[in-house]
């Protein structure tokens, strides 16, 4: 009972989340386009799918995921747990103190990142497009690589103290940097990439992470210390992302390289 | 039969997208905390329910939203007005921003703080004040954002001078910005795009870039979500230092 109601109220607001959307498609579709989209049958179908799908996988998250998950950061950031797995006599817990606690950072936002739905989108969208030299689980698994390393590092940045900024204008460098030798097709993609990572499965989570770790470790204050960590996972994957694309291009040139040298004949 | 085989593929694509975070989560509960599950016949549900919802939503994904973002891309391109093509990306970006949960949680917190640090009068009404303030100022960011995208896509500009620019911007406005809503600034640039927007978004996108002359949907088409996440942290860092 509780269950639907839950669901009942979870679909609610769904729909006026994207109710607005709707508004400004077919506003736009009868005053100014004055055309009906085409299969609008199925494709209303579709958008029934979306919501039901969204409203399915928000609620099965905040039963299943979100109190395991948030109590699992809470937990690990406990002094009281740190203390009892690095077997330091005193009081106060050096930056190394807290292996477990990054672990876990790049663990969950590997794995937050593989299951984000919007993700799912863009990578099915730049196979598409790509004619199949995206793979979707490549793409994929770029991002959430740059995800994990970002999030790993924005802990580390919550548990020495260090200025939010400098890791994020010192990402920026490296951005733009790796911009002037990426692989033309990719850049946009690779930008888009660092905002679509962090949607309805991360935020939840790595949130808990940041405010647990900025209220347990004295001198953080958790409205100051406890966000960032969101940013850090946008900013990563842009540079995951595009390095995916140096890695498969340089493997390209050396197969073919290869292939010519193995084969002196196929040389035209 | 067709239907349920399909409708099997997509349900074991969805199991595979969870495992890893099932595995994590395992392995930290029963290894690294030892601890067991509080309440596993409630855990095992609501996993159920991720696994339907999302194999649901990769369907809709491939008949509504992506069709509808296509179909509206190649009408305005068929059209040919810029005015209101670029209209109709700044209130696509302005409704599914104000509307955001995320971005309403956000904007409570921050209210909150502002309240703390002394700059607004901590009471129900000035803070709601700031939060109402702080959603419009966002809303009006990714509308900006996504007209802008709109037209570089139509120009064939190329993307990373414009988000060099941003980065530019973002980079002063940090340092004249108060520090406590840098945090908060830099966030909210990542919990404007929500799971609804972004294919939406990225299929208008990829739909203008095909059905304009000489763009190339790989290089011009995507880049829309970029700008939505870079220009909510030059606006909220400014609303920081105006309020």
């Amino acid at each position: 009972m509780e269950l639907v109601m839950h669901m009942l109220s979870t679909g609610l607001s769904t729909i006026t989340d994207v109710l607005p959307i709707v508004g400004v498609i077919f506003g736009f579709q009868l005053l100014v386009l004055r055309q009906m989209i085409p299969n609008m049958k199925s494709v209303m179908i579709g958008f029934a799918y979306v919501l039901v799908g969204l409203t399915l996988f928000l609620v099965g998250l905040e039963e299943a995921l979100f109190p395991v998950g948030k109590l699992m950061a809470q937990q690990l950031t406990d002094p009281v747990f740190i203390l009892g797995t690095v077997h330091v006599i005193g009081e106060t817990l050096n930056w190394n103190d807290y292996g477990w606690v990054y672990l876990f950072a790049a663990a969950i936002g590997f794995s937050t990142t593989i299951a984000e739905p919007a993700l799912i989108a863009v990578a099915i969208k730049a196979n598409q497009i790509s004619a199949g030299a995206i793979s979707v689980w490549g793409l994929r698994i770029a991002v959430a690589i740059g995800a994990a390393v970002g999030i790993a590092l924005g802990t580390f940045r919550i548990v020495t103290g260090m200025p939010l900024h400098y890791f994020i204008i010192g990402g920026y460098i490296i951005v733009v940097l790796q911009t002037a030798f990426a692989p033309r097709m990719i850049i946009a993609l690779a930008y888009d990439s660092g905002g679509v990572t962090t949607s309805t499965v991360t935020v939840p989570l790595v949130t808990a992470l940041g405010l647990g770790l900025a209220s347990t470790i004295p001198g953080r204050s958790a409205l100051l210390d406890g966000f960032g960590l969101i940013a850090f996972a946008c900013l990563f994957p842009i540079m995951s992302v595009i390095a995916y694309a140096q890695i498969g291009e340089w493997w390209t040139k050396r197969q073919s390289r290869k292939q010519m040298e193995d084969d002196p004949d196929a040389r035209d | 039969m067709n239907q349920l085989r399909s409708l099997f593929g997509t349900l074991t694509s969805s199991i595979r997208d969870l495992l890893p975070i099932v595995l994590v989560v395992a392995f930290f509960q029963l290894v690294v905390i030892q601890q067991p599950f509080p309440d596993l016949a409630r855990v095992l549900t609501g996993l159920l329910l991720v696994v339907l919802g999302l194999a649901f939503f990769v369907r809709g994904l491939e008949q509504g939203l992506f069709p509808i973002g296509e179909s509206i891309a190649y009408a305005f391109a068929r059209k040919g007005n810029l005015f209101w093509l670029l209209l109709f990306a700044f209130a696509l970006g302005f409704a599914t921003t104000i509307a955001e949960p995320a971005l309403t949680a956000v904007a409570g917190e921050a209210a909150r703080i502002a309240a703390d640090g002394g700059h607004i009068a901590d009471d129900d009404k000035s803070r709601a004040g700031y939060a109402l303030g702080l959603r419009i100022t966002v809303a009006l960011s990714v509308g900006v954002a996504i007209l802008t995208g709109v037209y570089r896509i139509v120009r064939g500009w190329p993307i990373q001078y414009l988000i060099i620019a941003g980065y530019i911007g973002v980079v002063i406005m940090t340092v004249f910005a108060p520090p406590e809503i840098i945090g908060i600034a830099y966030d909210s640039g990542a919990v404007t795009t929500s799971t609804v927007t972004v294919p939406l978004v990225t299929a208008l996108g990829v739909g203008l870039a095909e059905s304009i002359k000489g763009r190339n949907p790989m290089v011009d088409g995507f880049g829309l979500i970029a700008f939505a996440s870079l220009t909510p942290m030059i606006f909220v860092m400014g609303y920081g230092m105006i309020i």
